[in-house]
C-alpha cells in the first residue's frame, strides 16, 4: 500500500465530519458574534473616538481584514492542540483509526487538512461581518479562503506537535501565553508593525500570521508584487510544520 | 461433597479446526519478539503461532504483556528483537496491508459518543476501504442487533449496546482475523453472556480470533486453545482440557475453615507432593485425585480440575 493514500484521509475527515455535524451551530455563532464584538469595541470605539485612519484605512477596515488572521489562528492552533490531546489521551480515537490500515503521516495530513478548510472558511467571516460595518467587497476577496487555509494548515502542524509533545493539558497554558499570544499580538491586526521598534518589525517580517494580515489585506484593497512571496511563504512553513508534526506523532503514537 | 464445575457443564464441544482453503497455516507468527520500555521488559522473547480457523486465548494476569502482544500485531509498537508475520505480511514493514484483513476490537471503548451509531460505522468502513459502505453498515447494525438504533447518538446506548457497536465495528470489513483485547472487560454478567454468544457465532463461522483476557471462565468458554502468558512469555499452551488434565489432574478439592485448620490441611497435603493454593476463604488442593491417608478431609468441596488452577498454579496470581 502507497504513502498517503486518499481514502485513508477521506475516511478520517468523514469522522471529523460527522462529529462536526454535532457541534457546526456553535462554531457558526462564535465566528459570527467575536468580530462583531471585536469591530464593536475596536472599530467603532477605538476607531471613532482615538484612531480615525491607519495606514490610509479607516480603522474599521484595517482591524475587520486583520482580524482574519487572528479567526484563523484561534480556529486552528487552539483546536489542533486540545483536539488531539483529548484524541489521543482520553478517547483513545487515534489507537482505533491506527488499528485500519491508516499510517501515523495519513491521520496529521487529514487532521490538518480538515482544521484547514474549517479555519479558512471560518477565517472569511470577519470579512463578512466587516461588510456590514462599511467593507467593500472586492474580487480579491475570493482568495481569502486559500490564503486562511494555508496559514491554518502550518498552525494546525504547530498545534499538533505540540499536542503531541506536553505530558499534561494544562501545559497549553505555556504554549498558548509565550506563542500564540505574542503571534497574534505583533500580526499587525490592531495596528501598523511599523510603529513598533526596529527589532520587532522585522521578527515580526517572520511572524506567519503578519504575512496573513498583509495578504488578507492587499486581497482587499490592492495586490502588491511581493504577495506571491508572502504565500510561497506560508506554504514552506505548512510544510515544514507538517512535516514536524508527522514526527512528533510517530513518536507519541507508536511504541 | 462432590461437585461438577458449572464451567465444564457448559463448554461447549468442539473439534479441531479445519484449515481455510487460501488461508496460510499460521495466521500469525511470532518468533522470540522483544519489546521492551525502558528497563521494563513487557515482551520476553515471545513465541506465539495462531494456526487459520482457531480461537486462541491469551489469558495472563494483568502487566503479562498480552496488551503490548496486540498492539505488536496492529503495528502500534514496534519489536526492539524479533520478527512477526501476520496474514503472511512482514511486520512491522507490510503492517498497513495486514491491517487492512484484521480487526479490532480494544479493550476501552473509543468509539464517538455524539455520533449515530451508523456515522461510527460508516467512518470505520471508509478507513478499510469497503466498496458498499451501506451495505456493510446494514450488516454490522444487524450483527449488533442495532438497526432499530442506527440513528442515535452512541451517548444513548447502554453499556451492552456500545460493547456490541465496537464488536460490531471490529467485523466491518468481514476481517480474516480478529484481535479481541480483553473483549468484556468490567462488563456485567448479562452483557458478558451477550457478547460471548456473539463471538462464538465469528468463531463458529471460522473467523481466526486472537482473543486476550485474564478472565478464566472467557478463555475456557471461548478459545479452542489457551496460551498463558506472564512476565512477556508464553508458559503454557494447548487446548483447555488438555492443560487442565497435564497441570492440574482431574481434580481440585477445596477446604474451607479458620486458618489454622487450612495451615493444617496445607500442611499434610503438601507433605504427600501435591500442589495447595489459596482460593479465596479456601485453599485448594489440586490434583486431589491423587491424596491418599486422609490429606483430603471430609468436608472438602471436591469439584473438577479447571482452567484457573492450572492459572493459578502457573502465574502464582489469583484468577479473576
Amino acid at each position: 500500500m502507497r504513502r498517503l493514500e486518499p481514502a485513508a484521509i477521506g475516511g478520517i475527515m468523514s469522522r471529523e465530519v460527522a462529529n462536526f455535524r454535532t457541534f457546526w451551530k456553535s462554531t457558526v455563532f462564535s465566528s459570527t458574534l467575536e468580530p462583531v464584538v471585536y469591530l464593536l469595541a475596536f472599530g467603532l470605539g477605538l476607531g471613532s473616538t482615538v484612531v480615525k485612519k491607519v495606514d490610509g484605512l479607516d480603522y474599521v477596515e484595517f482591524v475587520g481584514t486583520g482580524m482574519v488572521a487572528t479567526a484563523v489562528i484561534f480556529s486552528s492552533a487552539l483546536p489542533a492542540m486540545f483536539g488531539t490531546f483529548v484524541k489521543h489521551r482520553f478517547q483513545r480515537t487515534y489507537d482505533a483509526i491506527l488499528a485500519a490500515p491508516v499510517d501515523v503521516e495519513e491521520l496529521v495530513t487529514a487532521e490538518m487538512l480538515w482544521i484547514g478548510l474549517r479555519a479558512g472558511f471560518f477565517g472569511t467571516f470577519p470579512l463578512i461581518v466587516s461588510m456590514a460595518f462599511g467593507l467593500d467587497p472586492s474580487p480579491g476577496m475570493l482568495l481569502v479562503p486559500l490564503f486562511g487555509f494555508v496559514t491554518a494548515l502550518g498552525f494546525a502542524g504547530f498545534g499538533i506537535a505540540t499536542a503531541a509533545t506536553v505530558s499534561k493539558i494544562d501545559q497549553f497554558s505555556y504554549v498558548t501565553t509565550l506563542f500564540i499570544t505574542p503571534l497574534f499580538l505583533v500580526a499587525g491586526t490592531f495596528f501598523p508593525i511599523d510603529q513598533l521598534p526596529k527589532g520587532v518589525q522585522i521578527a515580526a517580517e517572520f511572524n506567519p500570521l503578519h504575512q496573513l494580515v498583509e495578504l488578507v489585506r492587499h486581497a482587499c484593497f490592492g495586490f502588491e508584487a511581493t504577495d506571491l512571496l508572502r504565500l510561497a511563504a506560508l506554504i514552506v512553513f505548512a510544510l515544514a510544520l507538517w512535516r514536524v508534526a508527522v514526527n512528533r506523532m510517530e513518536k507519541r503514537l507508536i511504541d | 461433597m462432590r461437585t461438577d464445575a458449572p464451567l465444564r457443564k457448559h463448554r461447549v464441544a468442539r473439534c479441531a479446526p479445519t484449515p481455510i482453503l487460501g488461508e496460510p497455516m499460521s495466521v500469525i507468527e511470532l518468533n522470540q519478539v522483544v519489546k521492551r520500555f525502558g528497563d521494563i521488559t513487557a515482551v520476553d522473547h515471545l513465541d506465539l503461532d495462531v494456526p487459520a480457523g482457531i480461537c486462541l486465548g491469551l489469558l495472563g494476569p494483568n502487566g503479562a504483556g498480552k496488551s503490548t502482544t496486540m498492539r505488536l500485531l496492529t503495528g502500534q509498537a514496534i519489536a526492539d528483537e524479533g520478527t512477526l508475520r501476520v496474514l503472511d505480511f512482514d511486520l512491522p514493514e507490510r503492517s498497513k496491508e495486514a491491517r487492512a484483513e484484521m480487526g479490532v476490537v480494544p479493550q476501552l471503548d473509543n468509539l464517538d459518543v455524539d455520533v449515530t451509531v451508523e456515522d461510527n460505522l460508516a467512518v470505520f468502513a471508509r478507513l478499510y476501504r469497503v466498496k458498499d459502505v451501506r451495505a456493510a453498515v446494514d450488516r454490522c447494525l444487524a450483527l449488533a442487533r442495532l438497526t432499530d438504533r442506527r440513528r442515535d447518538a452512541v451517548d444513548k446506548l447502554s453499556g451492552g449496546m456500545r460493547r456490541r457497536l465496537l464488536l460490531a465495528r471490529g467485523l466491518v470489513n468481514e476481517p480474516r482475523l480478529l484481535l479481541l483485547d480483553e473483549p468484556t472487560v468490567g462488563l456485567d454478567p448479562q452483557i458478558r453472556t451477550e457478547l460471548w454468544s456473539l463471538i462464538d457465532g465469528l468463531r463458529g463461522g471460522g473467523t481466526t480470533i486472537l482473543m486476550s483476557t485474564h478472565y478464566i471462565e472467557e478463555a475456557q468458554r471461548l478459545a479452542d486453545e489457551v496460551a498463558v502468558m506472564t512476565a512477556g512469555k508464553v508458559i503454557a499452551r494447548g487446548r483447555p482440557d488438555d492443560l487442565i488434565l497435564e497441570h492440574a489432574g482431574r481434580e481440585t478439592a477445596e477446604v474451607y475453615g479458620p486458618p489454622a485448620r487450612l495451615a493444617e490441611v496445607r500442611a499434610k497435603a503438601a507433605s504427600q507432593g501435591l500442589t495447595v493454593r489459596p482460593a479465596g476463604p479456601a485453599v485448594a488442593i489440586v490434583g486431589s485425585e491423587k491424596a491418599t491417608d486422609g490429606a483430603v478431609p471430609d468436608d472438602a468441596v471436591v469439584r473438577a480440575a479447571s482452567l484457573e488452577d492450572v492459572f493459578v498454579m502457573l502465574t502464582g496470581e489469583e484468577a479473576a
